[in-house]
C-alpha cells in the first residue's frame, strides 16, 4: 500500500518546504516592519505608500504574485536574482514573491501591535521626562511584541501553508511531489495522508508553540 | 493628533517632517524610475502591448469576462456550501457532548492545517478516479471542493467565536424561560451572533477569491489568472500588460468586499441592536490560510482598536 513512498525524496521535498518558508519568513519579517514602519510614521506620505501598497498586495491572490514572478519578472525582464540554473531562479522568485505577499500581513500584525499600547502609556512616559528614543524602546515596542506574537505566528503558520502555492512556477516542494506522485501511483488516499501528515507536522506544532509563547508573554490589561 | 508614537508636532517637527518627505520622495522616484526603466528597456511599455485594453472589447469579451465569471461561480458556489457546513460544524465543536466536540474539532483542525491547493489536488485527483464526472466540469468541482473543505473549517471557527461572543446571559435566560438547547441556538444564539459574524464572513470571500486562482495555474480551471496567458499570446507578448489588467480586477473586486466588511464592522460596533462584538478570522484574516491556534478571536469587550478588521 505505501509502496510508493520514497523517503528521500519526500524528506527532500519538505527540506525545499522548509526552506521557502525560512527565508521567506526572515524576508518578510523585515521588509514587514519596514513597511510598519512606514505606516505609523509621522510623515503623512509615508503613511500613504504604506497603505497602498497593504490594500493592494493583500487583494491581489498569491498565485498571481508567484506567477508573475516566474512570467513577468523572469520571462519577459529577464530578472534572475542572481541564480543561474533554472531551480534556482525559480526558487528565488518563490521566495521574492512570498515575501512581497506576505510583508503586508507582516506589517498589519505589528501595527496592530503598536495600536494596543494605551496612548496614556506613551503620554505618562513622556510626562516622565523620557525621550522619543526611550518610550519607544523601553514602553511602547515591548509591549506592542509581546501582544503580536500570536498573529505573527498565523502569519508564519499561513506562509507554511502558502509556500505550496510555489509549485505553480515548478519549484520541487512538497506539494509538487505530491502531484506527480499522484499521477505516477494509484494510491490516492495514502498518498494524501502522507502529504497532509506531512503539513500538520509542521504547521500544529508551530500553533501550539507559539500560542503557548503569546499566552506567557501577553501583557494583562 | 497624538499616538503612542509622537506627539502633535511643532514647529521643529513639522520642518523636520518636510525634510523626511522630501528624502521619501526621493527613493521613491528612484523606485519609479527604476522600474520604468526596467519596463520600457524591455518594451513592455509600447502603447502596442496597452492599447487592446483600451479601444477595444475583444479583450473582455473573449477572455476577462468569462473568467471572472468562472472566478465568481467557483468563489460563490464554495462559499454558498461552506456556510452551512461551518455552522454545523461550528455549533458542533460548542456541543454538551465531548464525543461531538471531540470530532467536530479534530475535522476542523485537520482542514485548517492543510494547504488548500492540497485539498484541491485531493479533490481532483478523487474525482478522476472515483467519480464519473466529465473532464470539462471536473476543475470546477475540484476547485469548489478543495475551497469548502478549507473554508468550511474556518467559518466554524468564526461561528463558534460569534456563539461565544454572546454574553452568558443569553443563554441562562433561554433556559430560564424552559427552551430546550436546539431552540436556544435557533431562537437566541445564532440569529444575535450572524451580526457579529457578518464582517468576518465577508472578509472571508477575499480569501475565496483569491484561492479559485489556484485552480486557474494548477487544475486548468478557466479563472480569471488563467486568462493571461491565452491573452498575452494574442497580443504580442505583453505579458506584463495582462498581468496588471487581471491584478487590477481582482484588486478592485477585493477590495469591494474588505471595504464592504469595514464598514460592516463599524455600522455593527456603534449599534445599539447587537452586542457590539464582531468576530474576525484574525489580524492574518485577508490571509489565504488562517493558522490552526487561534485564529479567531473576538474583539467585542476590547475597544482600544486592537484588529478593527483594515
Amino acid at each position: 500500500m505505501f509502496d510508493f513512498l520514497d523517503m528521500d525524496a519526500l524528506l527532500g521535498a519538505f527540506w525545499v518546504t522548509v526552506k521557502l518558508t525560512v527565508y521567506s519568513a526572515i524576508g518578510s519579517l523585515i521588509w514587514g516592519t519596514l513597511l510598519a514602519g512606514m505606516r505609523v510614521s509621522p510623515v503623512p506620505l509615508m503613511r500613504a505608500v504604506g497603505t497602498a501598497y497593504v490594500n493592494v498586495v493583500r487583494n491581489i491572490p498569491l498565485t498571481v504574485v508567484i506567477l508573475f514572478a516566474s512570467l513577468g519578472l523572469y520571462s519577459t525582464l529577464g530578472v534572475t536574482l542572481g541564480g543561474d540554473a533554472i531551480d534556482g531562479i525559480n526558487f528565488r522568485l518563490a521566495v521574492l514573491g512570498l515575501i512581497a505577499y506576505t510583508a503586508a500581513f507582516v506589517c498589519e500584525a505589528l501595527r496592530s501591535g503598536i495600536n494596543t499600547v494605551p496612548v496614556g502609556q506613551a503620554e505618562a512616559a513622556r510626562a516622565l521626562g523620557l525621550s522619543f528614543t526611550q518610550v519607544l524602546t523601553l514602553i511602547v515596542l515591548p509591549q506592542a511584541f509581546r501582544s503580536v506574537v500570536n498573529p505573527l505566528a498565523n502569519v508564519l503558520i499561513a506562509l507554511t501553508k502558502n509556500t505550496t502555492v510555489a509549485s505553480v512556477i515548478g519549484v520541487a516542494e512538497a506539494s509538487l511531489l505530491m502531484k506527480e506522485w499522484i499521477e505516477t501511483y494509484a494510491a490516492l488516499i495514502p498518498i494524501v495522508a502522507v502529504f497532509a501528515f506531512g503539513f500538520i507536522c509542521l504547521t500544529l506544532p508551530t500553533g501550539l508553540v507559539l500560542g503557548w509563547v503569546s499566552r506567557k508573554v501577553a501583557v494583562k490589561r | 493628533m497624538s499616538s503612542v508614537l509622537y506627539d502633535a508636532p511643532g514647529t521643529r517637527a513639522k520642518r523636520r517632517n518636510i525634510g523626511y518627505t522630501v528624502l521619501f520622495l526621493a527613493v521613491l522616484a528612484l523606485v519609479v524610475w527604476w522600474v520604468y526603466d526596467g519596463l520600457s528597456s524591455k518594451g513592455q511599455l509600447d502603447w502596442v502591448k496597452w492599447e487592446p485594453f483600451f479601444t477595444s472589447s475583444q479583450p473582455y469579451a473573449t477572455y476577462l469576462w468569462p473568467g471572472l465569471q468562472n472566478t465568481l461561480i467557483a468563489a460563490t458556489l464554495a462559499l454558498v456550501i461552506a456556510l452551512p457546513l461551518g455552522a454545523v460544524f461550528g455549533i458542533a465543536r460548542l456541543s454538551d457532548h465531548r464525543s461531538v466536540r471531540a470530532v467536530a474539532g479534530t475535522v476542523v483542525e485537520f482542514f485548517r492545517a492543510i494547504p488548500v491547493l492540497i485539498l484541491m489536488l485531493f479533490a481532483n485527483a478523487a474525482y478522476a478516479d472515483f467519480t464519473d464526472i466529465s473532464s470539462d466540469v471536473r476543475p470546477l468541482y475540484a476547485v469548489v471542493t478543495g475551497l469548502v473543505l478549507y473554508n468550511a473549517s474556518v467559518l466554524a471557527e468564526i461561528v463558534r467565536a460569534g456563539i461565544q461572543s454572546l454574553p452568558r446571559g443569553q443563554t441562562d435566560a433561554a433556559k430560564a424561560i424552559g427552551m430546550r438547547k436546539g431552540q436556544t441556538m435557533r431562537h437566541v444564539l445564532l440569529p444575535q451572533s450572524v451580526t457579529a459574524m457578518l464582517p468576518a464572513i465577508v472578509s472571508q470571500m477575499v480569501v475565496i477569491v483569491k484561492d479559485t486562482a489556484l485552480g486557474g495555474a494548477m487544475l486548468s480551471f478557466n479563472e480569471l489568472l488563467s486568462s493571461v496567458r491565452p491573452m498575452s499570446a494574442n497580443y504580442g507578448a505583453n505579458t506584463i500588460a495582462c498581468f496588471t489588467v487581471v491584478a487590477v480586477i481582482f484588486v478592485s473586486l477585493n477590495f469591494a468586499l474588505t471595504s464592504a466588511a469595514g464598514w460592516l464592522e463599524r455600522k455593527l460596533r456603534r449599534g445599539k441592536k447587537s452586542t457590539g462584538a464582531v468576530v474576525h478570522a484574525g489580524p492574518g484574516g485577508g490571509l489565504e490560510t488562517v493558522g490552526p491556534a487561534g485564529g479567531v478571536s473576538t474583539q467585542g469587550d476590547f475597544k482600544s482598536g486592537a484588529g478593527g478588521g483594515g
